[in-house]
């Protein structure tokens, strides 16, 4: 392991040089959490997610991380990291599909509790029958938690979402937890080129104190005295209470998107701003979504492209003023709900001209072809269906 | 920083709470206490919501008369009635989700092992025979055998309380409860022997009959949780609304369950044994 030198956050995440590999999502993962400055991890098996915590098991190993084990279950795994960012350690964990269902009671709280940290969530099926293959519903189950949630397109998004989530999350008016997520298997288990920050670089450690809510460490006076909890005082107060602070969770859940836009160049990205027809898509459909807007360009379609990075906070404001003029939303998803397209249809004013679709689940590919079928019914053209026998 | 944190700074001391005043004056910060001056100094729970009569808010008073570093304690605890009190004493108390205690503990004491390795943070787990046997079965088990350095204390009251009494894994076969309409159908679950088994070096299992040795159980247990690995102790509190026993009757009946099923014991390990008989005659020798 080299030496690593603690670097200003700032510059890490936006100035230090960059070194292009070749690499897996699940090793992206980890080479982030390698430059993070990770006190802990904690770690539970499920395929496909098991790849980025073997390697951050040997970034342990390696004497990057202070300490890591293997829990007992996801809800053990996600209780213990709250345990740890209570005591005032950076921690980190992943999970997939099933594995983020058992642990979610757990996760769900982790904004209530102020617990910042980074989930990696390498999606796949989760309902019945069985695949583990990469549909992304469960993203659908992270929305009303409270945490961010960001949707890595690919392997140098998995990167830099996880190297920044450590940064965004723990930033003092925002200090929830943050989300990363990218399908498993098209990501997780296939190559791309990362551009990463230099191996002997890494983040500050985190400072507990730097908190809207101190660590649990005795360490904070004053010392905590009797008192009433919440609970116990009335229906009233335990109304108010919980109100407020939950109100205080959304709010800095929205505070984190100042970030977003400094770390991630912000919530979306846009690709052709004077489209006719755009695709909104998140996640390797933003990838799919890529490649119709090239197959349009080459048949002379105006189509544009609108990747959202931030599921959460997400992006109102910024996807209402692109899609002003737009004729037509399309929304190809990996997933049977459409999580996306409700979010979407919730967002803009004319929302009949989203086209829900097309969605492939139970974690199938997404061929382009099915997104270019929606942008010919878009433009109204007429296409014989070519079968090849 | 322990006592350092404690501290009023000077000057401030007629802008604090007067219970904050007296804690640091006339409470257990920085000293030890004898449990049986209960009522002489000022205690780490005073207030608490639970019924009258409830044996288990006695033991949780003594519980915190017997913390050897109060100032540097995390107590840990889960829904039930326990955390009614846990919630109000001068000590910080996590409460996080159903049955996650002792996963919550293992994270955090391993967080503190990290960030303080030459100080002693005590964790403390305390919770009920739901939250520890039933719900948390797998984290406490686990805890145990991954030899996490803190201690589990299960206040058994052989009954969902506070949910309105409801059958649990330790409440004794044939007992007709909620959720147990024709009397529970399996026997008590063993918990000292899983205990045993799971890799505690130290277990003690009591009934609340005798407030100097719960005192010293309780530090054992924290003493050695400090050096060795996971202590238990099993400690029966009553739910008198539950069983309707008579308010009066509270102590005789932890009498009575002494002399069938909760007679004392405490099983340590030789390493563990070594270390009090050396710890203790230590303190002896100061003491002459």
């Amino acid at each position: 392991m080299p030496e690593q030198r603690v670097v200003d956050a700032d510059y890490l995440l936006l100035e230090a040089p960059r070194e292009r590999k070749f690499i897996t999502g699940a090793q992206a993962m980890a080479e982030a959490v390698k430059r993070a400055n990770v006190d802990i991890a904690i770690a539970y098996p499920i395929t496909p997610q098991s790849e980025v915590m073997h390697l951050v098991g040997d970034l342990w190993a390696q004497g990057y991380l202070k300490d890591y084990y293997r829990a007992e279950e996801e809800y053990g795994a996600m209780s213990a990291i709250a345990g740890a960012v209570r005591g005032g350690a950076r921690a980190f964990t992943a999970t997939s599909g099933p594995g983020l269902l058992r642990g979610l009671e757990a996760i769900a709280s982790w904004p209530g509790h102020r617990i910042p940290a980074v989930l990696g969530v390498l999606t796949r099926v989760v309902n019945a029958p069985l695949s583990i293959q990469p549909d992304n519903i469960e993203i659908a189950y992270l929305l009303n938690c409270g945490m961010v949630v960001l949707h890595a397109e690919n392997q140098q998004d998995v990167f830099d979402f996880t190297l920044a989530g450590f940064v965004i999350s723990e930033k003092v008016d925002v200090y929830i937890p943050v989300a990363v997520c990218t399908e498993g298997f098209f990501v997780t288990h296939a190559k791309g080129y990362v551009n990463m920050t230099p191996e002997d670089m890494k983040l500050p450690p985190r400072d507990p104190y730097k908190a809207p809510v101190p660590p649990t460490d005795c360490e904070i006076p004053p010392a905590r005295i009797q008192r009433d909890a919440p609970v116990q005082k009335s229906n009233f107060m335990s109304y108010l209470i919980h109100a407020v602070w939950q109100q205080e969770v959304w709010a800095s859940n929205i505070r984190a998107m100042k970030y977003i836009y400094k770390y991630l160049g912000g919530p979306i990205e846009v690709v052709n701003p004077d489209a006719e027809v755009f695709i909104v898509a998140s996640g390797c459909a933003a990838a799919q979504g890529r490649e119709a807007v090239r197959y349009a360009q080459m048949e002379g379609l105006n189509v544009g492209l609108v990747k959202v990075k931030s599921i959460r906070p997400f992006p109102e404001k910024e996807i209402r003023e692109v899609l002003k003029k737009a004729k037509a939303v399309i929304v190809p998803e990996h997933n049977i709900v459409g999580w996306l397209a409700k979010e979407v249809k919730a967002t803009i004013p004319d929302n009949d001209k989203v086209i829900g679709g097309p969605r492939v689940y139970g974690g199938m590919t997404l061929p382009v072809e099915l997104i270019m079928e929606k942008i010919y019914d878009a433009f109204g053209i007429k296409k014989e269906r070519k079968v090849v026998v | 920083m322990g006592l350092e944190y404690v501290r009023i700074s000077p000057g401030f001391e007629r802008y604090m709470p007067k219970d904050y005043v007296d804690l640091v004056k006339y409470g257990q910060f920085g000293r030890q206490v004898d449990v049986q001056q209960l009522g002489q100094f000022k205690e780490l729970v005073e207030e608490h919501p639970m019924c009258a009569g409830c044996f288990m808010a006695y033991f949780i008073r003594i519980f915190y008369a017997s913390l050897p570093n109060p100032e540097d304690t995390i107590v840990i605890g889960t829904a039930g009635c326990a955390r009614l009190a846990l919630s109000q004493a001068a000590v910080p108390f996590v409460y996080g989700n159903y049955g996650d205690t002792n996963a919550v503990a293992s994270g955090l004491k391993r967080a503190l092992t990290i960030r303080f390795p030459d100080k002693v943070k005590d964790v403390v787990v305390i919770a009920g025979d739901g939250g520890l046997i039933d719900i948390g079965f797998g984290m406490t088990m686990h805890s145990w055998f991954r030899r996490e350095k803190f201690t589990t204390i299960m206040v058994d009251n052989e009954v969902y309380g506070n949910t309105g009494g409801q059958e649990s894994g330790m409440s004794p076969k044939g007992v007709q409860l909620k959720m147990a309409p024709k009397g529970k159908q399996f026997d008590k679950i063993n918990a000292v022997e899983l205990a045993k088994v799971a890799g505690c070096v130290y277990v003690a299992k009591l009934a609340p009959t005798n407030p100097k040795r719960i005192a010293k159980t309780i530090r054992r247990a924290i003493l050695a949780a400090r050096h060795f690995g996971p202590t238990f102790i099993h400690a029966y509190t009553s739910c008198n609304i539950e069983y309707s026993i008579p308010t009066e009757k509270v102590l005789e009946d932890a009498r009575k369950r002494e002399k069938q099923d909760f007679a004392f014991y405490e099983w340590m390990t030789d390493e563990v044994r070594e270390y009090f008989e050396e710890i203790e005659k230590q303190s002896q020798e100061v003491k002459v």
